[in-house]
């Protein structure tokens, strides 16, 4: 197990470390001036000049980079231009939205399509299985940022029962649910279709086997070996589709923060887009993907501790 | 001969109406996609302008049908930059092995660590939005895809008799990748290339849907919902028929795509119906 962990720690370290250098390179590298970007077309050469000493361009690039992860090992992600606050900062204020929506939707997307796919494995063939597949073909197709419109126009356009989008604030913590009600709906629900259907083909994998026959013939009731029995045994497959959906949910938080106009993260990097806040675009970057690297490191120990007989493959 | 699968039947039904329409867009729409009309905004459907006009007074009908066009092209493009990219890097790490394959794997993983959207927000920051740089972000996340399905078939073509045989006779590892590999492991990339357009149909509309897109007056059903949303209370019908486009083109290659691996792979679809 030692030197299990010690072998996936130095690989996701050192794709963290590539990501970062992919990051800056693409933010740095790339041909194009960012103090001409951050200033304009008619900025004067003093100005430019200036700035370039601010951002620190006329460093080697080599010592940028370096800086730029030391600085940010420490926590201080840069001076964000457009906020002219540290970027730190702006993402503090932020995270605790963009964190909400992406684990309540990660749980609204685990219920359901456990539910479902569940559900489905045990009427397999039937009318019911039949239903469950066709809606998470849909559900695949759905972008989400459509279903996301659909669900605004029906429920707060023609019924008005929930706000089209912003957010109140959390003081009053029955209009942040009320806000985000909605767009944990629209998060959830596409990553479920993915999920109900790969929880729907490992849970027919292991109803096929013997000791799931063996349980039934001891008198367990139908409901009760399915979740008893064939859920944890179908859970490798589910553990590795919710952790890459969990960095899809993540990332697709900066979408629906759009539709939904939330103040998280993902509102932040369009904002520092358009005010051409290349610091805060490449901190936020960095930090998505980050989260995608950790996600997918975590399922891969995950494994171990749900089926140790990986272990011996890894 | 067995019969066809429904899925792959209803797919290409799909996918033709799709790519049907947006052939037919380069030579014909009912009106000029981008004339304006505003003292003719907000029109209901007529014989004149099937789904009416939206809040410029252009035809809703010619813009989808435009869209359509720049979305098959998008996806085109895209699939094929980014397939051969993917497949050249796939057969390379499957011929040479050792660390070249190592190396060519390492990369392909942290590929996953970028989505498409992270990879276009970054060349938006440093280039300004565009339909290129959209185009150019959903290449980049298809090449470890395509690397990763190329190099597992070519591995197993790899250990065949008759390549055995190639390589008894004198050919050389690229000779072989190009004369005897890609030949046969030609089923597992185009079926994964159909998925991958579907992919990045859905992709070309969330980039344009969030402004890092198609750039107006260039239509796009993403752009389009981008412009119904604010007018939600005006024209909701205006919010419905782009989104419906993109679900019919993404079900239709996705389904095209699940068609042809159970044609190809039968192996699976038996065990599929089992």
């Amino acid at each position: 197990m030692g030197y299990f962990l010690l072998r996936r720690t130095a690989g996701f370290i050192a794709t963290l470390l590539v990501v970062s250098l992919v990051v800056f390179g693409i933010m740095n590298v790339l041909p194009g001036d960012p103090a001409l970007t951050i200033l304009g077309l008619d900025a004067t050469d003093d100005a430019l000049a200036a700035l370039r000493t601010q951002l620190g361009l006329d460093a080697p690039v080599h010592l940028r980079y370096l800086s730029w992860i030391g600085n940010a090992l420490q926590g201080d992600l840069g001076q964000s231009h457009s906020f002219r606050v540290p970027v730190s900062g702006l993402i503090a204020e932020r995270l605790p939205m963009t964190i909400s929506l992406a684990v309540a939707g990660m749980l609204l997307t685990i219920v359901i399509a456990l539910g479902l796919g569940i559900g489905a494995a045990a009427r397999h063939g039937g009318p019911g299985d039949w239903g469950v597949m066709f809606l998470s073909q849909l559900g695949i197709a759905i972008p989400a940022f459509w279903l996301s419109i659909l669900l605004v126009l029906l429920f707060a356009v023609k019924l008005r029962w929930l706000p089209p989008g912003g957010f109140p604030g959390w003081s009053d913590p029955v209009a942040a649910m009320r806000a985000l009600l909605l767009p944990t709906i629209a998060l959830a629900l596409v990553q479920s279709a993915v999920l109900a259907r790969v929880t729907r083909s490992s849970a027919l994998e292991v109803m096929r086997q013997d000791f799931v026959r063996t349980a039934r013939a001891s008198g367990l009731s139908r409901r009760r070996t399915l979740w008893r029995h064939v859920l944890p045994n179908a859970l490798v497959p589910i553990i590795t589709i919710v952790g890459m959906q969990f960095a899809a949910l993540v990332t697709g938080t900066i979408v629906i923060e759009n539709v939904f106009y939330l103040p998280g993260l993902g509102r932040l990097i369009f904002q520092s887009i358009a005010n051409r806040d290349l610091p805060t675009v490449q901190a936020l970057v960095m930090l998505f993907a980050a989260i995608v690297v950790t996600a997918n490191f975590v399922v891969d120990l995950l494994y171990v501790v749900i089926d140790p007989r990986l272990k011996a493959r890894a | 001969m067995r019969a066809l699968p429904a899925n792959f039947i209803l797919g290409a039904v799909l996918v033709s109406i799709v790519v049907g329409i947006a052939a037919l867009s380069l030579v014909w729409t009912p009106w000029d996609p981008t004339a304006l009309n505003i003292r003719n905004k907000f029109a209901d459907p007529s014989d004149a302008h099937w789904l009416g006009t939206d809040q410029l007074g252009r035809d809703v009908v010619s813009q989808l049908m435009a869209a359509a066009r720049n979305s098959m092209a998008v996806a085109l493009i895209a699939v094929l930059a980014g397939g051969a990219i993917g497949v050249s890097l796939g057969l390379l790490a499957s011929a040479l092995g050792g660390w070249v394959e190592d190396i060519v794997m390492r990369l392909a993983d942290l590929g996953f660590a970028f989505p498409a959207l992270l990879f276009a927000i970054m060349l938006a920051a440093v280039f300004g939005p565009s339909l290129t740089n959209a185009v150019m972000a959903i290449a980049f996340i298809n090449i470890p895809v395509f690397a990763r399905v190329t190099r597992a078939s070519a591995n197993q073509i790899w250990t065949r008799d008759y390549v055995a045989a190639a390589q008894a006779a004198g050919l050389s590892r690229f000779a072989i990748s190009r004369d005897h590999i890609l030949p046969n492991i030609g089923a597992a990339v185009i079926v994964q290339a159909t998925i991958e357009f579907a992919v990045a149909i859905l992709a070309e509309a969330a980039l344009s849907y969030l402004g890092l897109g198609a750039q107006p007056p260039a239509s796009s059903w993403g752009r389009m919902l981008a412009e119904a949303q604010t007018l939600m209370y005006l024209a909701p019908q205006l919010a419905i028929y782009p989104g419906l486009c993109i679900v019919v083109a993404v079900l239709g290659f996705g389904l095209l795509g699940d068609g042809l691996r159970d044609i190809t792979d039968p192996r699976l679809s038996r065990a599929r119906a089992a």
